[in-house]
């Protein structure tokens, strides 16, 4: 039976972490995920899981670790975010071209510099091409359910590929919220035991990371790519069987009172909720706005997006992060392009707020729907926005 | 007296007979890509000899990943892995905490299985230092051996800080004012040492006994064990394929490559250099990356070499 709990989310997370039975973690240290780690060894010290905890000297030893273990057979995990992550990239695309089923959890934390460690999507949108299924979770109990269905998804066996989870630093890791944690019987009926597809022992001896010359790479890419777009179906799977037996349903792109909206806002993360505040206030002055919320960062839902904005006027994209000199936010350079062939797109807007740790409040959705409402008649004059700067 | 002598004979004798025990079975087969004579293909072929079957190894990126494992083919007939360049060390260290789990949860066979992990000397005591460090300090039950051809072989024979003292490579050219690489070589066996794990160790492929010796001791021995294994490379050295192993005789008997042991930080030379040393020019001019040097240049490096190797011998005779 699944127990009603008040706890930190980071605590949580490892909770969650272990009643997936894992064999090895492999983490460093660094705010905000470091509680993670933290109750994670306490766990493991405990002696009420299990596993290998290793405290290796970098995150890029942390990822290297993760990616052994998994070679040789076991289910492993780390958990990071900003300057960690960014530590550990030339690792992220190995893991994923191996097709090794290990799981991260991001403490969302901007990067470098300035140095700062609290919130924004800096850190995991530098990461976006490196082929790993990529959650992105909008409260505590997101964090614990995509974290049980992070394991399932990437060890099926039409997926094998890493995935990761986004865990709003701060506003996510340290809140104490109230959540439900399912027990050890629901967690093991849900996810079965880790089947490695190869795995490095004498009795079978195999060759893995070889390198690959210009007659293969591009096969080899390319078949990395379908294993990340078909992995679409598995998670929609795996994220109907998490209904059934646990109630609480998730989709690629979750609608908030968006029947008859003109208006779009589009976010990702912890900002979600506090999105879903302004929509109920506009929505009560009889404004037809309404919300989208993004979970599946990649693979990206191309299709579901294209339905959620059948008919809309205007969508407002919000990003956490900005791509300097490029298209504004990473996440609206991508659904410009998904619904450039869209014959009756919307206007789009966008909107990148919340960098580095700045509050992102209800007031700020409402301003960003009342100018967004204008973009039907007039677009605007910049590609993108970046909001509440102090001039 | 006698028995010592007897003992010496026997010694002597054991030499000529013992390449006939060694295994036969070879884990790192033909048909790969090296040059022409060599020595760090030759290095890697001894090692699995000595580890044998019951041996899962990680290799950084480097000449022996690229000539050994060109998709679809391998050369390796033990468990092997390549990740990347920096990482052997880590990889390894995370193979073996899976191992290590998965025998205790009883989803492996129950045996010990060790954990090897290799690269160049770049991998070794340049980019990949730190991880290796981590290694060695958390205890994991590996055996890390560093294949020391001097430079950054796979990519053009760049300096490394493994690269002697005046040899000429691309990034250290001799030139009209430079006589090669200006620094004197890091001392990576000692840098091991003050890990103060239970086995350091020198060797080379020309003492293939006592480089497989070295290997055996090493994986019995359960924590972190470090050999670094020296690797003439004919192309980067600009030296004849067929000098190879001479080179590797060359750099013991000058005093330059002294093959020892640290074992529970007791040291121990393990191929007595002769009493007469050679003077270390013998070595130098049979490779191209010194033949700029002038006299001069090469009694700075002499000087340098005695001094090493007398600080090594205080160590010895301590013990
Ligand atoms: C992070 C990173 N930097 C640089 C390289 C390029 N690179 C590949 S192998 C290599 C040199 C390897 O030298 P060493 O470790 O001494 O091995 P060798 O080839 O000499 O056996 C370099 C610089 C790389 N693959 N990865
Ligand atoms: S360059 Fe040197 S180390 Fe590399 S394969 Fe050729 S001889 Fe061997
Ligand atoms: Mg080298």
């Amino acid at each position: 039976m699944s127990k009603r709990i008040g706890m930190e989310v980071a605590i949580a997370a490892a909770e969650a972490v272990a009643l997936c039975r894992i064999d090895v973690a492999a983490v460093y240290p660094i705010t905000p995920s470091t509680h993670i780690a933290e109750h994670l060894s306490d766990i493991v010290s405990n002696g009420e899981l299990d596993a290998e905890f290793m405290t290796v000297e970098s995150e890029h030893s942390a990822m290297s670790a993760i990616i052994g273990a998994s070679t040789a057979g076991a289910r492993a995990f780390t958990a990071t975010g900003s300057q960690g992550l960014m530590y550990m990239h030339e690792m992220l695309p190995v893991a994923s071209a191996m097709r090794l089923p290990v799981v991260m959890a991001i403490g969302n934390r901007a990067v470098s510099g300035p140095l700062n460690i609290l919130n924004d999507h800096g850190d995991i949108m530098m990461e976006r091409d490196a082929g790993w299924i990529s959650l992105f979770a909008q409260n505590g109990q997101e964090v614990i359910d995509m974290i049980i269905q992070a394991f399932k998804i990437a060890e099926h066996r039409d997926v094998m590929l890493p995935v990761n989870v986004s865990i709003d630093g701060f506003i996510l890791t340290h809140m104490v919220e109230a959540m439900e944690m399912p027990d050890q019987e629901e967690v093991d009926r849900f996810l079965p035991p880790f089947k490695p597809f190869e795995t490095l022992h004498p009795d079978q001896p195999v060759s893995m990371g070889a390198f690959a010359g210009n007659d293969i790479y591009t096969e080899i890419s390319k078949s990395k790519d379908m294993a990340l777009v078909n992995s679409k179906k598995t998670i929609l799977q795996v994220w109907k069987e998490w209904k059934k037996q646990f109630g609480r349903s998730y989709e690629p792109i979750e609608s908030y009172k968006t029947d008859n909206a003109e208006i779009l806002i589009l976010t990702m993360g912890s900002m979600s909720e506090t999105a879903e505040i302004a929509i109920d206030s506009l929505r009560a002055k009889g404004m037809p706005v309404g919300l989208l919320k993004l979970k599946l960062w990649r693979p990206f839902p191309y299709d579901e997006l294209k339905k959620a904005v059948k008919g809309v006027k205007v969508l407002a994209v919000i990003d956490r992060a900005i791509s300097y000199g490029g298209s504004g936010g990473p996440v609206c350079g991508e659904i410009r392009s998904a619904l450039y062939d869209e014959r009756n797109r919307p206007a789009i807007v966008n909107y990148i707020i919340g960098l580095g740790g700045r509050d992102v409040t209800p007031e700020d959705f409402m301003m960003i729907a009342k100018a967004a409402s204008q973009a039907e008649k007039k677009a605007p004059k910049d590609r993108y926005v970046i909001y509440g700067v102090r001039e | 007296m006698k028995k010592a002598k007897q003992i010496k004979d026997l010694v002597t004798d054991f030499d000529l007979y013992a390449p006939k025990l060694v295994e036969k079975e070879e884990y790192f087969v033909s048909g790969h890509r090296a040059c022409q004579g060599c020595g760090e293909a030759l290095a890697v072929r001894l090692m699995t000899k000595a580890l044998g079957r019951n041996a899962v190894i990680t290799c950084a990126t480097g000449c022996m990943e690229i000539i050994s494992s060109n998709y679809p083919f391998t050369a390796w007939k033990n468990p092997w892995v390549h990740v990347a360049f920096p990482n052997a060390a880590s990889v390894g260290s995370g193979v073996e905490a899976g191992l290590k789990t998965l025998r205790r949860k009883g989803r492996i066979p129950d045996r010990r299985v060790k954990v090897v992990s290799m690269g160049g000397d770049g991998g070794t005591a340049d980019i990949g230092l730190q991880a290796l460090s981590g290694a060695m300090e958390r205890g994991h039950d590996m055996l890390y051996v560093c294949f020391d051809n001097e430079a950054y072989m796979n990519t053009g024979i760049q300096r490394s800080s493994a690269t002697p003292f005046g040899a000429s490579t691309t990034t250290a050219p001799a030139g009209k004012t430079s006589f090669g690489n200006r620094r004197w070589k890091k001392n990576m066996p000692e840098i091991m040492a003050a890990h103060g794990i239970p086995y350091v160790a020198t060797a080379s492929h020309s003492y293939p006994l006592d480089f497989m010796n070295k290997v055996k001791k090493a994986v019995n021995i359960e924590g972190p064990c470090y050999i670094h294994c020296y690797s003439a490379c004919p192309t980067g050295w600009r030296s004849a394929s067929n000098a190879t192993v001479k080179l590797g005789r060359l750099v013991v008997e000058t005093g330059m490559f002294p093959l020892y042991e640290i074992e529970d930080g007791i040291y121990k030379m393990t191929v007595d250099p002769p009493t007469k040393r050679r003077p270390i020019e013998d070595y130098l001019k049979l490779q191209g990356r010194f033949r700029h040097l002038t006299p001069d240049q090469i009694k700075y490096i002499q000087e340098r070499v005695d001094v090493e190797f007398d600080k090594l011998m205080k160590k010895i005779n301590k013990n």
